[in-house]
């Protein structure tokens, strides 16, 4: 190693309670940033997931109030329009009541062909149609509660009162890392039979209808086409691209999306701001070496390089770090938020972000040190030792 | 400069009995310093403060200066201007034949690592850096390679007495031996001038004695000129000539 890196290392070891700790700041830094950008991605991977041959009709007033179970047929009517679904929260709990997994009352055979990224074995598909007991989860929640085929799911209702218990008959793959593999399907046709004999106010009501056209480019025709269907009538609709959907979906948790990008950010800052400070008490108190440096003949080329090295080398070793550290931490959060947030991972992007913004902590914090030790006169190497 | 470096010129000071060179004190040498007429003040609150009024100075190449004179007289900025770590407001600052003022901050730089050796009053060491890496720090600035620099540190620090000290960091070392590190670093590259600014102020006698008798070495065995301020009348003695400035003039002066 040459003598100048020599220097730089020890220099960036001479205070190593202070060089821990600013280097820990970028490390918790890193990984703060990082999980706030993850937990950002997974909020926006829904939509991101959403297809754009989809169209998700609703009821106009609001998503908890239902549709007319007869809208379906007249959906189906229009022109571009190829199938529709249908899709309904069921909302029960398991066992202890604080499980909490996403279950849908579905028409299984139009539902799932408009989902082909739920792949689900011939077999599978065919025993879950034959019986209307049966229900279909993904793999991700199968693998959670330890389920297997034939397994009894007892759900306790909520919107629907009562003891509900399913078969588990299949189980089914996202085909893409999008595709939630979190959730369970159950038949529609069962759940309002059933709320027909009970009969329930909700009976005979979708959710939504999830709709699959044609050509993805008239969309925005369609929709409007479906609306107009409906106007005036006792439930009007809204419909949109099952992106736009999700969106909407998501606006009003949007603000909190902001304020935890906002956080993000702030997290650099912080850090920025405590990394320049360190600089700062290190190059003040290294004053007259820098004034020696000068006065050997050393030129700016070797002191930016001596001081910027140092920065770098501790933002990048402890970015690194704390972009390491990301993988594990944020496989245990997503664990811990699953629930809600099925799709938490550590985009390739996010760790090239944190260790970029590392980098650029360790660029901007020496930016004063820097200037302060260019302009340390030379003269101020005769005047003392310290 | 390279060629100087790799000649033998330290080896043969480590050796009291070769003859000394390019030094004779009864021939008139080319003047290794030449100020002229310079004046320098500083400002301090609104009022200026003249710290050396239009002085001149020559220097005979070899030679070896001791500079007096009361606390704040300019001793140190004169020698800032020679150094070349400082400049003149007016007058002319000309050493080795080089006006200083034709120089950017950046050849005046390239020229003191050529040059100028300095050695400080509180031996100004880098702390993390050990006496052989402290003492072949200004060889970075040369064109020798790794192998050849660390040759070189350790004959410097063999000829300053510390060849047995050459991993101790100025921590670990006395005040003599660092100051000894200072003057090894100072001569490495085989500066033609060497700046000392009170060297010996925070050593005792003894220690003050062994960095004297180096100097007194350095300037016979290989004719680097030498200028030294000091308060110490014994150290003066070391000297050829001593100067007594005061209140930015120099009164008189007297052989060594
Ligand atoms: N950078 C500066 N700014 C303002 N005044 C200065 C500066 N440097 C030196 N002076 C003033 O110039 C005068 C001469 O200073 P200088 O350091 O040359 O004195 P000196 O002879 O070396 O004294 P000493 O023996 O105490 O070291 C002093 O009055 C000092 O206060
Ligand atoms: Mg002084």
């Amino acid at each position: 190693m040459g003598l100048l890196a020599r220097l730089l290392l020890r220099n960036l070891l001479r205070h190593r309670l202070r060089t821990l700790l600013t280097g820990l700041g970028i490390v918790i830094a890193v990984l703060a940033f990082g999980l706030l950008r993850s937990l950002v991605d997974a909020f926006h991977a829904g939509a991101d997931a959403a297809s754009a041959t989809r169209l998700i009709t609703r009821n106009a007033v609001s998503l908890t109030v239902g549709l007319p179970i007869t809208h379906r047929d007249r959906i189906r009517q229009i022109p571009g329009v190829t199938r529709v679904g249908m899709a309904r929260w069921f909302g029960g709990v398991y066992v202890d009541g604080r499980r909490f997994f996403p279950q849908f009352a579905i028409d299984p055979a139009n539902y799932l062909s408009l989902y082909p990224e739920y792949e689900l074995s011939a077999e599978h598909y065919a025993a879950f149609l034959r019986d209307r007991n049966c229900a279909i989860v993904g793999r991700q929640l199968a693998v959670r509660f330890g389920w297997s085929l034939g397994d009894t799911i007892p759900l306790k209702g909520t919107f629907y009162p009562g003891e509900w218990r399913f078969r588990l008959c299949g189980v089914f793959r996202g085909a893409t890392p999008v595709a939630d593999e979190g959730q369970m399907f159950l038949h529609f046709s069962l759940l309002n039979e059933r709320l027909r004999q009970e009969d329930h106010p909700r009976k005979d009501q979708v959710g939504v209808y999830v709709v699959g056209i044609e050509d993805a480019s008239r969309a925005a025709s369609i929709a409007m086409l479906i609306d107009s269907q409906f106007r005036n009538s006792r439930a009007e609709t809204l419909t949109e691209t099952e992106r736009a959907f999700h969106l909407s979906f998501l606006e009003m948790a949007s603000t909190i999306m902001l304020v935890i990008e906002g956080v993000s950010w702030i997290v650099l800052l912080v850090v920025l701001i405590v990394m320049a400070n360190a600089l700062a008490m290190t190059v003040r108190e290294r004053r007259s070496e820098y004034a020696t440096l000068k006065a050997l003949g050393f030129g700016p080329r070797h002191l930016v390089a001596l001081i910027a090295g140092e920065s770098l080398l501790l933002a990048t070793t402890a970015g690194a770090l704390g972009c390491l550290l990301l993988l594990p931490v944020a496989a245990r959060v997503g664990l811990a938020v699953q629930d809600f947030l099925p799709l938490l991972t550590v985009h390739p992007q996010t760790l090239l972000q944190g260790m970029l913004a590392a980098i650029g902590v360790g660029c901007v914090a020496v930016i004063w040190p820097i200037w302060y030790v260019l302009r340390v006169p030379v003269t101020a190497a005769l005047r003392s030792s310290d | 400069m390279a060629a100087r470096l790799a000649g033998k010129t330290m080896s043969e000071a480590a050796e009291p009995e070769m003859p000394t060179h390019a030094l004779n004190a009864g021939k008139p040498a080319a003047p290794m310093v030449r100020l002229s007429a310079v004046s320098k003040s500083y400002w301090r609150g609104g009022e200026q403060l003249t710290v050396l009024n239009n002085l001149s100075l020559e220097v005979a190449a070899g030679d070896f200066i001791a500079l007096m004179g009361p606390s704040g007289s300019g001793k140190s900025t004169l020698l800032n201007l020679v150094a070349g770590i400082d400049r003149a407001d007016t007058g002319q600052v000309e050493v080795a034949g080089v006006d200083l003022a034709t120089l950017d901050e950046g050849a005046l730089a390239d020229w003191r690592a050529a040059n100028v050796g300095f050695i400080f009053q509180f031996y100004n060491l880098l702390p993390v850096l050990n006496a052989i890496e402290n003492v072949e720090l200004p060889l970075l600035l040369t064109g020798l390679h790794a192998d050849a620099r660390r040759t070189r540190a350790r004959q410097v620090l063999g000829l300053v007495g510390l060849a047995d000290r050459l991993d101790h960091r100025p921590g670990e070392l006395s005040g003599g031996q660092q100051q000894r590190v200072a003057i090894a670093r100072a001569v490495v590259a085989d500066p033609r001038l060497i700046v000392a600014d009170e060297p010996t102020g925070d050593l005792d006698r003894a220690a003050g004695a062994d960095v004297l008798a180096l100097l007194g070495r350095l300037n016979e065995g290989l004719g680097t000129t030498i200028l030294m301020v000091t308060h110490d009348q014994h150290a003066a003695r070391a000297a050829r000539r001593v100067l007594t400035l005061d209140k930015g003039v120099l009164v008189d002066s007297a052989g060594g």
